[in-house]
């Protein structure tokens, strides 16, 4: 067995392994407790409004007045009227109890009970987050493909063309700064304009943002092997492909993986900010249809799955890099 | 068990080093343009290596050896000089394939089994899967790692690399070997053991063989020829052909032929010095 295969069962039989979870735990303890808190001064307009038409005295006595006065100041002068701000229709920010209702609302109960959901309809609710995230999930997955397969044939020619080295590069950093936020909807429309929608310009958007990490990754890559493996290579008269596919190719493996990490996760941003102009399903425009309609709870929800489905794929790419790695005999 | 080496003949000299020629250098000249002004890497270098010869080159650091071996193997071009490698251009020679290289680390594929990395150069030069099989088989049991062919580089000890390292050399069946420095990063056990190998290789194949070495010892133990070189600028101060027999077991080291060569060397390295 491995030095760190043996060094991980040891430490999961003495019960050291789990030494890292209490700070962890604590950590998020805190952060959810800070959300608590935070939620009464954002919410403390409408809360008082609420008190207020309970009959409860408020003071100021009337929302016009309010609604000058600092959060902090009401909140302190209004301490007997907050019971109200942790369930609120349409709070400014949601408790976390309450965007963990609409989470499960909106997947488990749609699915299972929803008159188009999953058990009623056999297939998945276009209300619920489910068949949201897999919108997003599918333009996020085309895209990554698209950009990793742009990004690995534009390193090759950066490593092999010093045309390329030099004129590829700029631009490839240029286009990263641009927002994206400004550049989507101008994709979206050209594309539209030569018949192209759906799935594919959001797609491409997802590509703008992913092929960048895998283009500088696996130049770094394709680059990596020293100056002895390039003379071994020379010994041997080997051709510029020969040298590509069995040296700088495999060496470069490593670094893709890790570009892959982030291009994914850059992929995903890509695909919803494509849905935000068009709003035709997806996680972004459930985001900004909780926005219009003031579901500030559907936002939430919508943004955790988001970042739950960005975890997943990183999880996913991970696995399949120690998987990889292993076969390749790089790593015990 | 190591195979035996060959009988020596009636002079002494091993029996395989023949009168033909294999690499020839005149008056070779390398100078690196640098930024602090040119480094006369070598001066003036000639240097008749006959065919079936053990010649090592010894000297201190900057005095040329490793550059001098990698204008044999065209990985470096002289600024001035001749240069041939089996009557052809030292680059003719590398397009040919007509040798091959040890490099001071063993630079095997992390990726690649010690099997597929002894096949990289057949790959590359395009040997038959059948072919390629019975090499490796071959070369693994030349250097006695006959049970390692799945195994990964990580699996294995310095000292193993080294010989893989020195059987991928091997594989193709160039005539002229290369090495630089190939036992430098061992220890000194492993490294006994490594050249009594090399000898018995080279005694088994009957290879023309180029060694560049920082030890005396070594370069005394293993050569027919012994070209001591010396810094700024490179050039060589002496030629020495060892009147030792073909037959050396390691205790060969301690005999008054052995040290009177060691010495000898010695002086050339601080003649060197000196000028």
């Amino acid at each position: 067995m491995s030095d760190a295969a043996v060094t991980r069962r040891s430490r999961i039989k003495s019960g050291t392994a789990w030494l890292g979870l209490p700070p962890v735990l604590a950590v998020i303890l805190g952060l959810i407790a800070l959300w608590y808190v935070a939620v009464v001064p954002m919410n403390v307009q409408e809360t008082l409004t609420r008190a207020e038409r309970a009959g409860v005295a408020v003071t100021p006595a009337t929302a016009v007045d309010r609604r000058d006065a600092g959060n902090w100041a009401l909140v302190l002068g209004n301490t007997h009227a907050l019971g109200e701000s942790w369930s609120l229709d349409r709070p400014r920010l949601p408790a976390p109890h309450q965007v963990v209702t609409e989470l499960y609302e909106s997947t488990w109960v749609e699915e299972t009970t929803g008159r188009r959901g999953l058990v009623r309809s056999g297939s998945f609710s276009n209300r619920g987050l489910i068949h949201h995230a897999l919108v997003t999930l599918n333009a996020t997955l085309v895209g990554f493909l698209i950009g990793t397969t742009l990004g690995i044939v534009l390193a090759v020619g950066i490593v092999h063309s010093r045309v390329m080295d030099m004129s590829v590069m700029p631009w490839a950093i240029v286009s990263q700064t641009i927002p994206i936020v400004a550049l989507a909807p101008m994709i979206i429309v050209v594309l539209y304009s030569v018949g192209v929608q759906g799935l594919l310009p959001k797609a491409v958007i997802s590509a703008y943002l992913s092929f960048f990490p895998v283009v500088v990754g696996m130049v770094k890559g394709l680059r990596s092997p020293d100056g002895m493996q390039m003379d071994l290579m020379r010994t041997y008269n080997a051709s510029t492909l020969a040298v590509l596919f069995k040296l700088r190719l495999p060496a470069s493996v490593p670094y893709l993986f890790a570009s892959l990490k982030i291009a994914v996760a850059a992929s995903l941003v890509g695909a919803i900010v494509g849905e935000l102009p068009v709003q035709k399903g997806g996680l972004g425009a459930r985001m900004l249809a909780g926005s219009y309609y003031g579901q500030t709870a559907q936002i939430w929800a919508a943004l955790f799955l988001a970042a739950g489905l960005a975890a997943l794929l990183v999880w996913a790419i991970a696995a399949i890099e120690q998987r990889t790695l292993r076969r390749m005999g790089m790593t015990p | 068990m190591t195979a035996p080496l060959p009988k020596v003949d009636a002079q002494g000299t091993p029996a395989q080093v023949s009168d033909q020629i294999v690499i020839q250098a005149s008056h070779l000249d390398l100078t690196f343009e640098t930024a602090d002004g040119p480094v006369h890497a070598l001066k003036d270098v000639s240097l008749d290596v006959p065919k079936g010869a053990f010649v090592s080159f010894i000297g201190p650091s900057g005095c040329g050896k490793t550059t001098f071996l990698r204008c044999i193997a065209a990985l470096e071009t002289p600024t001035g000089g001749a240069l041939t490698v089996n009557g052809m251009s030292a680059d003719e020679a590398r397009r040919a394939r007509a040798y091959g290289y040890v490099f001071q680390a063993a630079g095997l594929y992390p990726w690649r089994t010690i099997g597929r990395n002894i096949a990289l150069p057949l790959e590359i030069m395009g040997f038959s899967k059948q072919d390629q099989a019975e090499r490796i088989a071959k070369v693994l049991d030349l250097v006695e790692l006959s049970g390692f062919e799945k195994k990964y580089p990580w699996q294995l000890s310095g000292g193993m690399q080294q010989r893989a390292s020195i059987a991928r050399a091997l594989a193709f069946d160039a005539d002229l070997l290369l090495m630089d420095e190939p036992f430098g990063a061992l220890d000194e056990i492993v490294r006994d053991r490594l050249n009594e190998e090399v000898l018995r290789l080279w005694a088994k194949t009957s290879k023309t063989i180029a060694f560049v070495t920082h030890s005396i010892p070594e370069a005394v133990y293993l050569s027919t020829h012994i070209v001591v070189m010396s810094p700024r600028p490179g050039r060589i101060t002496d030629v020495i052909e060892s009147p030792l027999p073909a037959e050396r077991p390691l205790d060969i080291r301690d005999t008054p032929e052995f040290i009177e060569i060691a010495h000898r060397v010695r002086e050339g390295l601080r003649a060197g010095y000196g000028e």
